[in-house]
């Protein structure tokens, strides 16, 4: 998390080079041999945008929890960060972008 | 056969637990209306004198993660360690370590299985805020054994919401026919309007303080007939994109039974929630005692 925070792009290339094929529950030497990010969805991470993850579909719990951890610390106010989060999100309404996989 | 001690169902506030321990400048001004309305709420579970508390929530992709999602899952472990970092760190909550009750998870999983729920277990279960909330508000000693139940409320495909009534029926059912003498208090926790990750994330209530209206009234008189009519997984993005934690509400309501009216009826309008509060006593505990 704090390598992601100082170093996004870094982070970025180094996960999805050695942690994204891990799968759960399934030794090292098990990993999946396909998953990568599409240009798009790469960009998006290495720049911290959430707006441009929640627009590809990004979970949104996940995507909160996130950049909570990220830059929550950042600001003086309780729940600034969030409001700030929403506030960026504004011009959606309902049906928001599809969250299933 | 068991007692249904209690039917329990209520939402599980993160921010609880910090905001009930805080003091002096640190404590938000509705701590002290929010403390009042959660020992009362307590006291309802008290009287209920409960053995054990089957208890559901919903892992927050803590656990259970898109490699293997189960739609219902019952924990069977002899003990349950609780709460990750992330819930330390976002919210002040403390890990916690629980007591299981095998003999009745292997029974409502057999049970459960031959009654048409194809259930997921696990033996090797770490419990989160959705589970660790209701012991923190209604029993915070922690001190009774617990058989975790978790629903997939986060992962479409999700089950229908009739089928999350379905279960609750048939976990009141199971509990009632379980040979044992001991009193289970069945606990769940849910949400009624949220947003989390959206545009209408922490506003000044809930995002859609009519819905929760509504769904108040929809639990507190048991008026399934109502919930399910209004309630689709596709209506439930309207409310807050984290509603379909309302169908944990469902499955309660589908516990506590059709036209059940909750006996401790509560709510409590936070800044970006409504706080909602059910007791259901199949018998009251003075009818119990003559």
């Amino acid at each position: 998390m704090e390598s992601y925070r100082t170093d996004p792009r870094g982070t970025v290339e180094w996960w999805e080079a050695e942690r994204a094929n891990v799968i759960l529950n399934l030794p090292e030497a098990e990993r999946s041999t396909w998953l990568r990010f599409t240009d798009t969805e790469r960009e998006a991470l290495a720049t911290h945008d959430y707006v441009a993850l929640f627009e590809l579909g990004s979970h949104n719990f996940l995507l909160l929890t996130l950049f909570i951890a990220l830059f929550e610390r950042d600001y003086a106010e309780p729940l600034a960060f969030q409001h700030e989060f929403a506030a960026r999100l504004s011009r959606w309404t309902v049906p928001y972008p599809d969250i299933s996989t | 056969m068991a007692t249904v001690a209690a039917v329990i169902a209520s939402t599980h506030h993160p921010f609880y637990y910090r905001a009930s321990t805080s003091t002096g400048a640190d404590r938000p001004p509705f701590a002290d209306e929010w403390v009042a309305k959660i020992e009362a709420f307590r006291q309802t579970l008290t009287m209920a004198r409960p053995d054990v508390l089957v208890m559901v929530g919903s892992d927050h992709f803590h656990q259970l993660w898109l490699d293997n999602m189960p739609q219902f899952l019952i924990g069977k472990a002899p003990f349950y360690d609780a709460n990750y970092y992330n819930e330390e760190r976002e919210f002040g909550l403390p890990r916690m370590f629980v007591h299981g009750r095998e003999d009745l998870s292997a029974y409502l999983l057999r049970e459960g299985l031959d009654a048409g729920f194809d259930l997921a277990f696990s033996n090797e279960l770490r419990i989160d805020h959705s589970i660790t909330c209701p012991l923190i508000t209604l029993r915070p000693e922690a001190d009774l054994p617990i058989v975790p139940i978790y629903t997939n409320i986060f992962a479409p495909p999700l089950p229908q919401p009739k089928r999350f009534v379905e279960l609750g029926r048939t976990i009141r059912q199971l509990v009632e026919a379980w040979p044992s003498d001991d009193r289970v208090a069945i606990i769940g926790t849910g949400h009624l309007s949220l947003e989390l990750g959206g545009p209408r994330q922490f506003g000044p209530h809930g995002p859609d303080p009519d819905f929760d209206r509504q769904a108040i009234e929809w639990i507190a008189s048991g008026d399934l007939d109502s919930a399910l009519a209004k309630v689709s997984l596709e209506s439930l993005w309207l409310p807050g994109n984290a509603t379909h934690g309302f169908m944990d509400f469902m499955l309660m309501m589908g516990a506590a039974g059709e036209n059940a009216k909750a006996d401790h009826v509560d709510s409590l309008d936070l800044f970006h929630t409504m706080e909602a509060y059910f007791t259901w006593y199949p018998k009251a505990p003075d009818e119990e005692r003559r």
